[in-house]
């Protein structure tokens, strides 16, 4: 038997043998790891003595934990919050990028992927100076514009705040999210629009079809299945974001803009409640898992 | 021959003139709001690193009326180890991205070569699983074998984010590679390996460059892990300039200046490899 064969013969667990290995060691057992740990006692801070407390970890957070449910209510807030501005946003900038060409438009594009590539921890300093109420832009912008006396006459954004106010921390914060991440729908929405065949549009043309007509009737139903993917993508990272919370504002002012990932984060690296912090962080695990298939079979659903 | 017959059209060409051009100043003036909600802040940035530290918090604020100066970057390079950060950032996201390449091309060749869908999902699914999940138990390991703050965690940790970008942009890459080619090879007598690196890999490049630039991104930009895993001795720039603001009394000049230099290598590439870019992140999203 030639060497080469044997190879070829084996080539199915060969090729994917060191990632498969990685997968075990650093994902699938931690999380076994972590499993396991939820059911324990483990605290960094009661020193060494570990002990199995079946589901008590799991009956203290949903039945026990104010903070937990606190978070979220605040997940779902702003995750529903920045979807809904990220996605209508962002099919508008493609849906009007698509419509024309004219010159520049490398450049404008150029811009909006910079917007996402930045490096988060930057991003989150400079709307910090931005959000700054004394001497930020922000609010010389709203004073200069007259806009002060509207947002005033708004409870939530009543002084300007923006990230020091627990009424303000979330929408502001969401701002920091819609900046951010807008140009990904819009340049997954772009690339689909690019696929599209021309055919309809020029009946509908000849039809004498109005612009929203074209629109609503046209484009929307045929870029629905990309707008799909898009929005699900976003989602799944939108429930964790970490970042630009964490480094804003690190949960605060109080508890009011912690979610769950930043809860879980200090349960478990500010607190060194191991055996606590395992219990949220599977409760998580399946939180995000579950919205994402849930998302992804209703997709399938519509689709066919 | 009455007038009527030219003045008519000629009417409703100057009205047709008139609505091209409100046409025309709404969509453009759209364009131009868009564009300036997403530049702005990366120029104030820019702006503000340039600035005194007395000029930042000047009100009405200076855009450019003001003399650049370069004392806020001389300040942070000086005070802070920071040339020691980014290489510790270089080292970290340079190992994880090869190290993602090397694990993730033949794993991605063999999914779609021999459509092993199961292994697809595992990999995937760690695409949208928190990353906090692993990173707690991955904490506890690595100090149970202290290598916490070791590169070897760090690059490890990097590569549960950048392996499963990687497969994720590769599996529907090297699935577009018609079938008549890789057997074309087989027939002149490669195996399968040879046939990977010798004929699938050159031609994947443009795949192999998007996978290799965005992981190294991701990891650059990395916060969540660095933060947990790295402290004194491989402290990355990300890490390094959140300590500045828990430290110093705010200096946003000095800030500033850090934040640009995280950013702007990011940019340069982001903006140098658009193409790739782009093709990166939309892929899987878009068929076709």
């Amino acid at each position: 038997m030639r060497l080469g064969d044997w190879y070829d013969r084996n080539a199915f667990w060969i090729f994917p043998s060191a990632s498969v290995v990685f997968i075990m060691g650093l994902m699938i057992f931690p999380l076994g790891y972590t499993i396991y740990n939820s059911f324990t006692d483990w605290s960094l801070t009661h020193g060494d003595q570990v002990n199995f407390v079946g589901l008590k970890n799991y009956i203290d957070i949903f039945l026990n934990d104010d903070r937990f449910w606190g978070a979220v209510g605040r997940t779902i807030y702003f995750t529903g919050l920045a979807m809904a501005v990220e996605v209508t946003l962002g099919v508008l900038i493609a849906v009007l990028f698509d419509a024309r060409d004219f010159r520049g438009k490398r450049v404008a594009r150029s811009i909006f992927l910079m917007a996402m590539m930045a490096t988060p921890v930057a991003v989150a300093m400079v709307w910090m100076l931005i959000f700054e109420p004394t001497a930020g832009v922000l609010n010389y912008l709203v004073k200069a514009s007259g806009l002060e006396a509207i947002l005033r006459e708004h409870a939530g954004i009543a002084k300007l705040l923006w990230i020091t106010d627990s009424a303000s921390v979330i929408p502001s914060l969401v701002l920091v999210d819609i900046w951010e991440w807008t140009p990904l729908i819009s340049l997954i929405v772009i690339a689909g629009l690019a696929t599209l065949s021309r055919e309809p549009y020029e009946s509908a043309m000849v039809d004498g079809a109005t612009p929203f007509q074209i629109f609503f009737r046209i484009t929307l139903p045929m870029i629905a299945p990309t707008i799909g993917v898009a929005a699900l993508l976003r989602l799944v990272d939108c429930l964790k974001t970490f970042d630009i919370i964490y480094v804003m504002t690190m949960g605060g002012p109080g508890y009011s803009s912690e979610t769950l990932n930043i809860y879980t984060y200090q349960m478990s690296f500010q607190y060194f409640n191991f055996g606590y912090a395992s219990a949220l962080l599977v409760v998580f695990f399946v939180f995000v898992l579950g919205v994402s298939l849930l998302v992804a079979h209703f997709r399938r659903g519509l689709e066919l | 021959m009455s007038a009527d017959g030219y003045c008519e059209p000629k009417s409703t060409e100057i009205s047709r003139f008139w609505r091209r051009l409100i046409t025309n100043i709404l969509y453009f003036g759209t364009i131009v709001v868009c564009v300036f909600f997403f530049l702005l802040p990366l120029l104030w940035m820019f702006l503000n690193a340039l600035k005194t530290p007395l000029q930042i918090v000047e009100l009405p604020p200076r855009i450019f009326n003001f003399t650049p100066t370069m004392e806020n970057f001389e300040n942070v390079f000086n005070s802070q180890n920071f040339l020691q950060y980014i290489y510790n950032s270089l080292i970290i996201a340079g190992g994880s991205s090869l190290l993602g390449l090397i694990l993730g091309l033949p794993a991605a060749f063999s999914i779609a070569q021999y459509r092993q869908k199961k292994l697809a999902v595992f990999i995937l699914i760690s695409r949208m699983v928190p990353g906090i999940t692993f990173l707690l138990p991955l904490f506890i390991m690595f100090r149970f074998f202290r290598m916490v703050d070791t590169y070897t965690s760090l690059i490890l940790s990097h590569l549960l984010v950048g392996l499963p970008f990687i497969v994720w942009v590769m599996v529907p890459f090297f699935e577009s590679i018609p079938k008549d080619l890789i057997d074309a090879a087989r027939v002149d007598g490669c195996n399968i390996f040879s046939t990977f690196i010798r004929i699938i890999l050159p031609i994947s490049m443009p795949g192999v460059v998007t996978g290799g630039i965005l992981s190294f991104i991701f990891s650059w930009n990395n916060f969540m892990f660095s933060i947990v895993l790295a402290s004194n001795r491989t402290k990355t720039v990300p890490v390094a300039i959140f300590n500045f603001i828990a430290y110093a009394q705010i200096d946003w000049g000095g800030l500033m200046a850090a934040a640009v230099t995280i950013t702007l290598p990011v940019l340069v590439i982001t903006i140098l490899t658009q193409k790739y870019v782009i093709r990166g992140l939309t892929a899987g999203a878009v068929k076709g």
